[in-house]
Parts: C-alpha cells; structure tokens; sequence
C-alpha cells in the first residue's frame, strides 16, 4: 500500500462570531491516493467546500483551521507560512470552481492568463511557453488552440470556459485538483464532457481529484470513492459503487432515495424529514438522530466516530460495536 | 365564489372546473422574437443590421386537465419564454394560448381573461426573489385570497391562510415570520401555498426544485404530486433535469433552440426515444446505476440563438444529419406514441 498524496487528519474549522464559535468542520478525515478522484458530496452547509478551501489555505478569516493536520505527500501544510502556502497553491495543488467567468479575467486574453500561470511556476518562456499553453488548451479538447488561445473569455461559451480553467489549473503539472462544484453551471450534454475530462486527466496525469459536488450521479460517474458529509462531518466513505448501491449511514440512505432516478419506477421519492441544521445549532450526540428513522439511545448522548464498516467506514452507533447502551428502537 | 373557507380545501367540495371536455390548455404556433440589435446609432456608425434572437418558434402543444406535461431543455431552449408566455407575462410575437378556451394575448377577450386569472398560478425558480422579503409570510399568502376578493373578512382570511400553509407542510404560526427566517425549501412551500391561495386549476411551475437541495427536492416534489391529486390540478412543468421530469410529467415536449423536437407520452419519451437530441440528452445523464460503465461523451454544446444553424438547428451536433438536414427544417410529425421532428426519423434512417 502506497501512502496517500493527500491526508487529512482530524480537521476542525471554527468561525468565531460575537454570540458563539461555530464549527464548519468537526474532526473530518480522509486521505486521496495519487490518480484517484475522491467526490465530496453533501448538502448546502454540509461542509464540502470549506474542507476544499482548508486544504488550499483559503479560509476567510475570522475563520481559523482550529485542529488537526493536513499532509501533502507526507509534508504538513496547514501550518506553514502565507508565502510558503502561496508557492504550493497552483504548483501543487490547482484549483477549478463552480463558475468559470470569476476565474477567469475578462480583460486578457486567455492566452495571457494561460501563460502568465505557467510562467509562474516553470522556467517556459517566449516561444516555448506559448507552444505549452496551446498544447494545454489542447489537451483540454478545445478546438484550433493555436487560434483560440488569442480570444478573451467572453469568446468562449460556458463548457469552453470551463476547459479553459483546468488547463490553468492543469498548468503547473499539480499533483492535486480541486474541483469545488466544476460542472454545477453547466447544461448536462457540456456536464458530461467536462466529467470525462477530468477521469481522462486523473488517469493519464496521475493527478489526484477532490470533486466537490452536490450531484450524486456526477461523483457516481467520476469518483472512484465517495465521502457523504452532513453538518461539519463525515458520516460515510467508501468506494463509489458501494456507497451509492448500499449506503449504510441512514442519512446517505435518505439522501440515495431521495434522489429522481431514470430507471426506477418508485412513485414517491424517500423524503427525509426535516432539514439540515445550522450550524449554531448543531444537535447533541449524533447530529442526524432528529432527523433519524433508526435513531435509539446512543445517538442522543454521543456522538458516534466514523469505524471501518465492510468496504468503507461509516460513523453510526448502528454499525459500531461499542455503542454505549443496549441498542434497540 | 361561495362555500366557506373550511371547506375550500376539501377536494370534494372544491368548485368544479369547467364541465367541458377537451385540454384545458392550447398553444398554437407560439412564437416569441426578442430584438438584441445595438442602439440606432450605434448601428449606423458599424454599419451593422439589426440582430434578433428567435426565443420561441411556432411550438403547439396541448395540456389535458390533471395533466403534468413538462418541457425539457438546456439553457437557451426557449422554455422559460415558453412557460411566461403561457401564463401571459410575455407577450407572443405570433400565435396564441387558449386556456379553457379563452385566448390569453387577445385584446377583445379582456373581460374573460380577467374571470381566468385566478384559475391560473405560476411557481417560479428562485424563491429568495419570488418572495417579498418585507412582507410576513402570512400577508404573502393572503394576497392573492385578498387581490380575487375570495374571503371577505379578516378573521376568514387568517383561518384560510393558517390552512394553506399546513397544506404545504407548515405551521400556520409560521406565517408570522418573514421570507429570510426560512430555508429555501420553506420558502418554496410559500411560493406553493401562495399559488394554491386562489384556488388555481392551472399552475405553471418553472424549475421549481432546482434551487434547492436533493433531499428538500424529493419533499417538494412529493408535495406537488400529493396536491395534483388532492385538487386535480393541471401543471405545466419547466425543467432542465430528466429524472425530474421523469418523475413528475405524464407527457413531455422537448424543447432546442426554440422548437419542439419531440413530445411523447413519459413511458415512450424514456423507454424509446426517437429524436437524436432526445437520445443525446438521454446518455448524457450521469445516472446512479452506470457507476463504472464507459460512456460515449457528446458532441458540441447548443448554438448561439442569434446564428442558429440552417435547416434542423441540431443538424451540426447530429450523428444522423445529411445534406436535407442542413437545408431543410422538419416538422413535428407523429413517431409511435409521440411527436417528433426529424428527417432520420421520418425516412427510417433512424
């Protein structure tokens, strides 16, 4: 076994604010493996972006990592100086977000942009460096690079773009990628091109992907495992096909059924009762058990930790042994 | 309007919709031309002609009561237009909508249309700009009961707005509360109830779920099934996601650059599609079961509506398409259970 490109142990993020501290991200851990794509996948609140931005150093303060530790390729990052971070962000580690017109300046030429980032973290220039950012615009599979590379974003339509923004991403050769929502702002045909590309560049490249995503059938089509988070926590992670055929955690099971299928013939979606709580008022003990059909004793009083559970891990007093009491309805 | 307000939401003793038979809803050549031409000045220094994007082009349908048809597309398929049309906030630049036999965008039909408004209700994507967000959640629901003048006095009003908001899954206490104290869901279920407030046959809903979470989807969804059955309500159902549709709509149109390409009953429209853009859209969902299954990846994205190709605006992206494709545009005509546009489909090259 090979370590991971990227570990994250025990996690906590905090935004202080004046009535209380609230805590985006509770002891969250998990590890990416080079040329795996990892899905991130969860609800509004749930805290998938906030561990992407974590990792990439861009929590917005007052907002602090407050525990635990990030390692890329064994290295900590979390702890390292503005400028020391500021040399990872894009050599190491590129960045794709949901709508590719704010990452891209609508004043230069996507040439310029490509090439001002490749030259950043390479020693390209003149001749050289244009000749890899048509190979790259190539690669992302937009057509007559050589003659594209001179437009401005507006030239491009929304899929384009998106290509546009993992080539900057792709530019510096990163070892990860993180994808927070990358094919969200996009029509389906477009979303599916987009989603073949970055399997196609996981495999070739080795790269390792986080894929934030709300979408489940994006992270069933593209990630290779799958981590469910529900309100600042991992609930479940697995492989892919386990996680999404057989979820264990009964809010990964809820949020499954919930979901309109192409096939299936079941006239009611499964409903989950209620809604995500925020973050100021994060239940005691298990934070699903209001909202839980097999909650019992043990989900009031503790919370349960994320145990190794058949192929995956799942944190339930359902699935974990040392449940506190008895268990029962 | 008689009955007291206890009893308007029983079903049984709702009043009945109009005993005539035939589609409650009729779009006939519906068609809508926005102008994008730069200023006159500006036209003239450049020399440039005026540019116009057709949104809608002659799209007919028909909608049956307690029916759900839904319209599909991508972005810039004219379903939104489409949908705005029908309900009469936009007005057509050719062709008309009959909904119960009166035409929606004719001057001398005034006095009908107005005796219609109340039957017809709009749900709209966005319930953070739907909702008036210095209004209580109550007086956004009673506005409609008040703008019809279904219940007279104010006690009245309270108690039928107290059982509106219980319908969508509320507590009438919630209608205290202002539209920001709410998750979008609940705003959502406003958004319902304030449709339901005048009693509407015909609820035209444009992207309704697609704001909001999976999980608060599926509650939202459910609700508007539950209610269909409850009233007998027809909808109108705009979204750009299939398994959605899929779930809701008993027939579905669907809808490139304008025109209607296909529209069939929902079992024929999943279990055979005919048109190529149909099946297009079809594979290119990510579904839950095709965990590690290869797919083919599509071609191209939708044209740019102000240039849209010659003959059958899918031509360029068809797999299909021949020369006849290129020069002429086909028009719906009957495939199987369904409707469809397509010269492959037409010669059985498909």
């Amino acid at each position: 076994m090979t370590a991971p490109l990227l570990s994250v142990r025990h996690l906590r993020v905090e935004f202080p604010t004046r009535r209380a501290t609230l805590h985006a991200l509770d002891d969250v851990s998990f590890d990416i493996m080079a040329g795996e794509v990892l899905g991130m996948v969860g609800e509004s609140g749930a805290g998938k972006s906030v561990t992407g931005a974590a990792i990439i150093g861009l929590i917005d303060p007052p907002g602090r990592i407050a525990g635990g530790e990030i390692l890329l390729d064994g290295q900590r990052i979390d702890n390292l100086p503005a400028e020391a971070l500021r040399r990872i962000r894009g050599k190491r580690i590129g960045m794709v977000f949901q709508d590719p017109l704010t990452s891209l300046d609508p004043l230069y030429r996507i040439g310029d942009q490509l090439q001002e980032t490749i030259a950043t973290h390479t020693d390209l220039r003149g001749a050289a460096l244009r000749r890899r950012a048509v190979a790259l615009l190539a690669e992302v599979g937009i057509p007559a690079p050589d003659i594209r590379i001179d437009n401005f974003p507006h030239q491009f339509s929304g899929g384009m773009r998106q290509r546009v923004v993992l080539a900057l991403a792709l530019a510096a050769e990163p070892e990860l990628v993180i994808a927070d929502e990358p094919t969200t702002a996009l029509d389906v045909s477009v979303q599916a091109q987009i989603i073949a590309l970055m399997k196609r560049l996981a495999r070739d490249h080795r790269v390792a992907i986080m894929l934030i995503t709300h979408d489940m059938g994006v992270v069933a089509e593209a990630a290779d495992r799958v981590a469910v988070m529900y309100a600042g926590r991992i609930v479940e992670i697995g492989p892919v096909r386990d996680v999404v055929h057989a979820p264990q955690h009964p809010y990964a099971k809820g949020l499954m059924g919930s979901i309109p299928k192409l096939d299936g013939d079941a006239d009611r979606l499964v409903q989950i009762p209620g809604a995500m709580p925020r973050l100021h008022a994060i239940p005691s003990g298990c934070a699903f058990h209001p909202r839980c059909p097999s909650a019992f004793s043990p989900c009031l009083a503790r919370r349960p930790d994320l145990r190794p559970h058949g192929p995956g891990s799942v944190a339930c007093w359902l699935h974990d042994e040392a449940a506190p009491t008895e268990r029962g309805p | 309007m008689t009955g007291t307000p206890q009893v308007r939401a029983d079903p049984s003793d709702r009043t009945q919709p109009s005993v005539r038979a035939g589609p409650l809803v009729r779009v006939e050549n519906l068609g809508r031309v926005f102008d994008v031409s730069r200023p006159w000045l500006e036209r003239l220094i450049a020399g440039v002609p005026r540019h116009a994007v057709v949104a809608v082009a002659s799209v007919s349908f028909e909608i049956g009561r307690r029916e759900t048809l839904a319209l599909v597309g991508e972005s810039g398929s004219g379903k939104s237009t489409l949908a705005r049309m029908v309900v009469g906030l936009v007005a057509p630049s050719s062709g008309e909508v009959f909904i119960d036999g009166v035409a929606m965008h004719d001057p001398a039909q005034r006095a009908a249309r107005r005796r219609l408004r109340r039957r017809i209700q709009m749900v709209f994507q966005d319930p953070h700009a739907s909702l008036n967000p210095r209004w209580r959640s109550r007086d956004i629901v009673a506005e409609p009961i008040r703008a019809f003048g279904l219940v007279r006095d104010r006690p009245q009003v309270a108690v039928r707005v107290g059982e509106l908001l219980r319908l969508v899954g509320l507590d009438p206490a919630d209608g205290a509360k202002y539209p920001h104290e709410f998750s979008g869901g609940q705003r959502q279920r406003i958004a319902i109830a304030r449709a339901l407030a005048s009693e509407p046959e015909f609820i035209v809903c444009d992207e309704p779920t697609s704001a909001l979470d999976v999980s608060v989807q599926a509650q939202i969804l459910n609700l508007m099934r539950d209610l269909q059955d409850r009233f007998g309500l027809t909808y109108l159902f705009i979204s750009h996601n299939l398994a959605v549709v899929r779930h809701m709509a008993h027939r579905i149109g669907v809808m490139y650059l304008g025109r209607l390409v296909e529209i069939a009953p929902r079992g024929a429209l999943f279990g055979s599609p005919r048109h190529p853009y149909t099946r297009m859209l079809l594979d290119a969902v990510p579904d839950l079961d095709m965990t590690g299954r290869v797919r083919r990846p599509v071609e191209g994205e939708i044209p740019n509506p102000v240039h849209p190709p010659r003959g059958c605006s899918f031509h360029p992206r068809c797999p299909h398409s021949n020369a006849r494709c290129a020069a002429e545009r086909p028009g719906l005509a009957p495939a199987g259970p369904g409707l469809v546009a397509c010269h492959a489909v037409e010669e059985g090259r498909i």
